[in-house]
């Protein structure tokens, strides 16, 4: 590893992070910067998985981020909202930045600023990680009461408008348990929007369902990609990505190879990387 | 000829009943046979002991009811009152196991250490013979109770532990995700969790708690191995007291089992 590794952080075109060639070329609806990654490098041990990625993200802006396994894109998603401590680098979501901190990591200081982070930033997993000892609507309304100080009517009132957006109303007294794997991930994208966050992060929300359960899920995500909602996805769906990315993120070795709107990207993508990267899915 | 897919093949209705009748045969059969063992064992094992004891029946229908209501309350209100006490000391022993704070995790890893590897019977003695040289003077109940609890906290600190571990790491990431302060995050999400992971083994802690409150007999607690010991003693029936008392613990955690296997299915019904 050499040491040319190190971040350069501001000295990038703008280009190089926004993934847009100038302002003028901006899609009308998407707005100002909202999340920003600068010069993030995060170590697993002597592992360098993320090797300098500076990324900004617009209001109403849906990025996904493809790439292989072990190129870092999910290791860049958790870094975000810290459920990983990047190395060097630093995020900002809505105006709060919290710059990497390893050696203290457990301060009081930095997690509290972390906590601000992740009340902007909702986030959705591979495995949708509902509480199984809640009903549906008691995970929709467990953070909004306990974090955000909401009355349970309140957050209960809330909780149903989300639920009836992922098609779910008629399951808020199920538990988990008795979903299927795309309703459980509906449930928690409501979960997730129920804190009102101006981010959500969605890590390869599709990976662990059953082929034909993916399209629901899909479909909620591209509804909310089409309102406006600011989201970040990893994802292996090249057709999903298509349709409701705004912009499309390559990862591979821990950097961002090449971005940009998707029919640039994925039908002409400029690296040798990207191009290698797509041809297996564009032969199937 | 084969049939139609889907149909129903001629003539297997017959046979399906039938199937079905001689599964319900056998499952009576056993359920006969299992109940015959209970039975004869408890009668032959019970009648040798009875008359190796030569006991007379006048003491049994005298002397067996004050054993079996005052002994038997004491030692449920005993072991009742340390399972809660043990319950709570094995929560702060857990955290405390898990702390990344140094002087915490000590001192819980130093409790169960300490308790863990010295002899019930002795602690019981401290407690209720040396503390008192220490101006610590307990009656012979809350000695008892004391004891059990710091014993059994002990031991149910590691299963605890064990059962805050066993909660899926994504739990705790996806509370933490959404903004919920650390402490939230345990008591809201990882701990009514892990209580579902550890009931089962708690039972079977209440139902060892039950018999190993006869040691407490000896710091002259009025349980029921006591009861049945000064009873028998004073009439001279010391092996028919025995076997009272024996009776009495076994009924005591046959009856918990029961209503353990309930709280088990209970608790299940919200999981995945």
């Amino acid at each position: 590893m050499t040491q040319t590794d190190v971040p350069d952080r501001g000295q990038r075109p703008a280009t190089a992070t926004s993934g847009y060639e100038r302002d003028s070329t901006l899609p009308p609806h998407i707005g100002e910067p909202i999340v920003a990654v600068e010069g993030l490098h995060k170590y697993f041990g002597d592992h360098h998985v993320l090797r300098g990625v500076d990324l900004e993200v617009r209001q109403r802006e849906a990025v996904m981020v493809i790439g292989r396994s072990g190129s870092g894109k999910t290791t860049l998603l958790r870094c975000i909202n810290f459920l990983e401590e990047p190395t060097i680098g630093a995020i900002e979501v809505d105006g709060v930045r919290v710059d990497a901190d390893p050696l203290h990591a457990r301060d009081r200081r930095h997690r509290e600023q972390i906590r601000q982070i992740r009340l902007r930033a909702g986030m959705l997993f591979q495995e949708f990680n509902l509480f199984p000892h809640m009903s549906v609507l008691g995970n929709c309304i467990e953070a909004p009461m306990r974090v955000t100080r909401l009355t349970r009517d309140e957050a209960a009132t809330r909780a149903e408008g989300y639920l009836d957006k992922v098609g779910l109303s008629d399951k808020r007294d199920e538990y988990p348990s008795r979903l299927s794997g795309g309703q459980k991930q509906r449930v928690a994208i409501a979960r997730a929007l129920c804190m009102e966050p101006k981010v959500l992060l969605f890590d390869e929300p599709t990976s662990a369902l059953d082929p034909e359960l993916i399209g629901e899920v899909l479909g909620v995500m591209e509804d909310l990609a089409h309102e406006g909602t600011t989201m970040i996805v990893v994802t292996h769906e090249m057709h999903f990505a298509e349709e409701a990315a705004d912009r499309v993120v390559f990862m591979e070795d821990g950097v961002i190879v090449e971005q940009g709107p998707p029919e640039q990207l994925l039908r002409d993508p400029r690296h040798e990387e990207t191009i290698h990267f797509l041809r297996r899915f564009i032969d199937r | 000829m084969a049939a139609a897919a889907g149909a129903e093949p001629r003539g297997v209705a017959p046979i399906v009943e039938e199937v079905a009748r001689a599964q319900r045969g056998a499952r009576r059969r056993f359920s006969a046979v299992f109940a015959a063992v209970w039975i004869g064992l408890i009668v032959l094992i019970g009648g040798g002991m009875w008359i190796a004891s030569g006991a007379d029946l006048e003491f049994v229908l005298v002397s067996g009811p004050v054993i079996v209501l005052q002994g038997a309350g004491i030692t449920i209100l005993v072991s009742a009152l340390s399972i809660v006490f043990a319950t709570i000391l094995a929560v702060l022993g857990a955290l405390g196991r898990l702390s990344g704070n140094p002087l915490i995790n000590g001192i819980a890893s130093f409790y169960v250490s300490l308790i863990r590897g010295t002899p019930l019977l002795l602690q019981i003695y401290f407690i209720f013979f040396a503390l008192p040289q220490l101006g610590i003077v307990l009656p012979a109940i809350p000695a008892g109770i004391v004891a059990l609890s710091m014993n059994y906290g002990a031991y149910m600190t590691e299963i605890f532990r064990a059962g805050i571990q066993a909660v899926a790491a994504g739990q705790r990431e996806a509370a933490e995700a959404l903004g919920m302060p650390e402490r939230l995050v345990m008591q809201r999400i990882v701990l009514p969790q892990a209580v579902r992971i550890v009931v089962p083994a708690i039972g079977n802690e209440f139902i060892a708690m039950i018999k190993d409150s006869a040691l407490v007999s000896t710091i002259t607690v009025h349980e029921t191995l006591f009861m049945a010991q000064r009873i028998g003693r004073s009439a001279f029936e010391p092996i028919a007291a025995l076997l009272i008392a024996g009776a009495v613990y076994w009924t005591l955690t046959i009856i918990f089992s029961f209503f353990q296997e309930r709280l088990e299915r209970r608790l299940s019904r919200g999981d995945r």
